[in-house]
């Protein structure tokens, strides 16, 4: 075995390790903290749930960006769910044999490939056009543009002009999930794409992506309108009802 | 008085967002808290020579005591989607008046302190040290924001820069850099009772002075009681309703309006205010003092409803906040919520809003009217902020937004909105709001106004509009100050229950 392909296995483990210990600590980080009192954007849902079907519009669809502004609408959609579609076709190089569904998805998770790369293009191409995003925006906003697009052009490369030896791909990809280390080919573009994957994993935990996990404890869109009806006390408040009274 | 020198924007029939001007309301700072009221408050009133270690400590605190500032600090993606939403941007131009650059105030210190990136690599990723600068920077921008929420509405992930404001502030007096105008409020609300200062004596004569009033001018003896024990309805309203025009004018409504429904209700002195500034500042212990006063009137009087009087913030509190805070509403199953519970009247939500009351009357058909008694006035309906986006009214969402409407459809002839993006949840706020109801504060105030200006504008060309109707003190004095700057009267502002007011027959 190469010592890339070692240092591919190993940089692959610590990713994944730090992507999903990281994000894990900070949903235990988001939930632990109380929200002390009842916030909801109203009009709010009354129930829990018309809060979960307020969080599937705002997740699926975008419905507050959408009210806001279109063009951040269309190419934030067009990447979110380009990305979403090549995520789901890439789980075939990880099982064996392969879902229905992972199979049916290929021709559009190809691609889908292409809206995700001209949703960021449209979303960077603001940074650079609007004065006000312009002055927002720092070298990290455009760095994370960067490295997103990077990382779809290095894979349309090798789906659309360079094929790379899919066969031994999977055997590697399969086998860090098994513990069964395979070879990793030697091959440009499919260094480039995995390891800007990996340093997009890494810096997860701690980045700006964390509006993934965020939004679903955003107190304003997943809290129920129903003060009137339920004492809503958060556990160091009500220490105060017990201090004073 | 010499006001400040600025220009007033020109008026039009709609807003156009403007090119960024980086530093164009820099100057704006309102006055600074003095010692006396500050130290009542328990913050100190100057920075002290450790007051670095102090903010990031409170900052710290907050973090792990709000969920909504640390998940806000961290989900911002720079998206761009707030930047032309706020009527401090619109009406200013300056940069640090967009919701995302105003939490960025905050979040370039909180990634510098408690990130990793922040920590390592600064310049990457907008992080920056906490200096005295920031401590200005914070001051001018932290009161240049009314808390009105519209950027929440329009965030991908709900971030309400709202509660960034409120943490600043709440930092800001701990560190000894307080408002003046909040600090005093805060202080007379909880040393008298209410914001104004406004002593027991001084009401009761006032409240006399309005009964004549209304007599001379109906013939009917209608009561405005005050410490009533055993009556059935505690009516908390602002202290601004008590003699600031046009406020006293609602005032006289809802006396009408429980005159005509024939039920005992009662003022109280000692809760002579529904306003609760400790909501704009970030201070949970603070707000739960203020409201406190309302529960213990509540129980000393033993009223069996307490209704809310027409105020935008007070209204958020008393719907959102009291049952929280003071146990005032349902479901609590602890011994202080318990003991309100047994006294108060099961079949009504509480608190109650005047609106949702005398709605309900009105679909009862308790309350008559002649609504050609406003036929004089061509009404449109300003959705005061707090009211719009951080409360209900009835039992659907968007009862906020109909219930009033309602009322003066019901009242009266002529009713128009203004156009949509500028009311219900999309509502461009007075321009007041959040303790920015002062004159050090004037040049914001009215450049903030520009939104609203523009679209009441809009309705005054096309429909002859001659009124504008709120639910809000705060808006109710903006306004009659803010409509001159513009070219309009400022009598043309008034209450929802004036409107009653000048309908309702009596017998």
């Amino acid at each position: 075995m190469t010592s890339l392909t070692v240092f591919f296995i190993g940089l692959f483990y610590f990713a994944a390790l730090v992507l999903i210990g990281g994000v894990a600590y900070r949903i235990y980080e988001y939930s632990r903290t109380p929200a002390p009192l009842i916030i909801p954007t109203t009009p709010a849902p009354t129930t829990r749930s018309g809060v979960a079907m307020r969080m599937t519009r705002e997740v699926v669809f975008f419905e507050s960006l959408f009210k806001s502004n279109k063009w951040i609408w269309v190419f934030g959609w067009l990447f979110h769910v380009g990305l979403a579609l090549v995520l789901f076709r890439h789980l075939r190089y990880f099982q064996e044999p392969v879902w229905f569904v992972v199979e049916f998805i290929q021709p559009f998770g190809k691609y889908a490939s292409f809206a995700m790369v001209i949703g960021l293009a449209g979303l960077w191409a603001r940074r650079f056009l609007v004065d006000r995003v312009r002055y927002i925006s720092t070298p990290s906003d455009h760095l994370m543009l960067a490295l997103l697009i990077a990382i779809g052009v290095s894979g349309m490369m090798m789906t659309f002009v360079a094929p790379t030896d899919i066969v031994a791909l999977k055997a590697f990809a399969l086998g860090l999930v098994v513990f069964d280390w395979h070879p990793l080919p030697n091959d440009l573009f499919l260094i480039a794409h995995l390891a800007l994957v990996a340093l997009l994993m890494i810096i997860f935990p701690i980045s700006k992506l964390l509006h993934a996990p965020g939004i679903f404890f955003s107190p304003t869109r997943n809290m129920v309108d129903n003060p009137r009806e339920r004492r809503h006390l958060a556990p160091w408040a009500a220490a105060l009802d017990r201090n004073k009274n | 008085m010499a006001g400040p020198e600025f220009e007033v924007p020109a008026l039009s029939d709609y807003t156009v967002v403007p090119k960024i001007k980086e530093g164009a309301t820099a100057h704006l700072k309102t006055f600074p808290a003095a010692e006396p009221t500050q130290t009542y408050l328990g913050y100190p009133y100057q920075l002290g020579e450790d007051w670095k270690e102090r903010a990031i400590d409170r900052m710290g605190e907050i973090l792990d005591k709000y969920r909504s500032v640390r998940v806000f600090m961290d989900a911002c993606v720079h998206c761009g989607a707030c930047t032309d939403k706020c009527h401090y941007f619109l009406g200013t131009a300056d940069p640090n008046n967009m919701p995302v650059a105003r939490q960025d105030l905050m979040r370039k210190v909180y990634r510098r302190y408690f990130t990793l990136p922040g920590k390592i690599a600064p310049w990457l990723v907008g992080a920056e040290d906490l200096t005295e600068d920031t401590l200005n920077q914070w001051h001018n921008y932290y009161h240049q924001c009314s808390e009105c929420r519209r950027c929440s509405v329009y965030c991908p992930y709900g971030i309400d820069t709202a509660e960034i404001t409120m943490a600043g502030r709440e930092i800001l007096n701990y560190v000894g850099i307080g408002q003046k105008y909040s600090s005093e409020i805060l202080n007379k609300v909880q040393k008298i009772g209410n914001n104004l200062g406004l002593p027991g004596p001084a009401l009761e004569d006032t409240l006399e002075g309005l009964e004549e009033d209304i007599l001379d001018d109906t013939g009917v003896a209608v009561k405005i009681p005050l410490d009533v024990k055993g009556a059935e309805i505690l009516l908390v309203t602002p202290s601004a309703d008590f003699f600031s025009e046009p406020h006293v004018d609602s005032l006289i409504g809802y006396a009408k309006v429980f005159h005509a429904a024939g039920v005992s209700w009662t003022l109280s002195t000692h809760a002579s205010e529904a306003g609760n500034f400790g909501l704009f500042n970030g201070n949970y212990e603070t707000m739960r003092n203020v409201a406190m006063r309302i529960r213990d009137a509540a129980i000393e009087l033993g009223v069996k409803r307490i209704i809310v009087g027409e105020c935008g913030h007070a209204w958020r509190v008393a719907y959102a906040y009291w049952n929280t805070l003071t146990g005032i509403g349902w479901g609590g199953a602890d011994e202080f919520s318990k003991q309100l519970q047994d006294q108060l009247d099961m079949r009504y939500p509480q608190p109650m809003h005047i609106c949702e009351y005398t709605w309900d009357l009105i679909e009862k058909g308790a309350l008559k009217f002649d609504k050609s008694q406003n036929d004089h006035r061509v009404i449109t309906y300003h959705d005061s902020c707090n009211v719009a986006r951080a409360s209900r009214m009835g039992d659907e969402p968007g009862g906020q937004f109909t219930i009033p409407r309602n009322i003066i459809k019901a009242v009266a002839n002529h009713f128009h909105d203004m156009p949509e993006g500028t009311i219900g949840e999309a509502t461009f706020c007075c321009g007041g709001g959040g303790g920015m109801l002062t004159d050090d504060l004037i040049e914001a105030r009215v450049k903030g106004a520009l939104p609203r200006m523009n679209a009441y504008n809009s309705v005054v060309q096309k429909d002859k509009v001659n009124f504008l109707a709120l639910i809000c003190a705060i808006c109710k004095a903006q306004f009659t100050k803010v409509l001159p700057y513009y070219g309009f009267d400022r009598g043309s502002v008034g209450g929802v229950h004036q409107l009653v007011s000048s309908a309702i027959k009596l017998d």
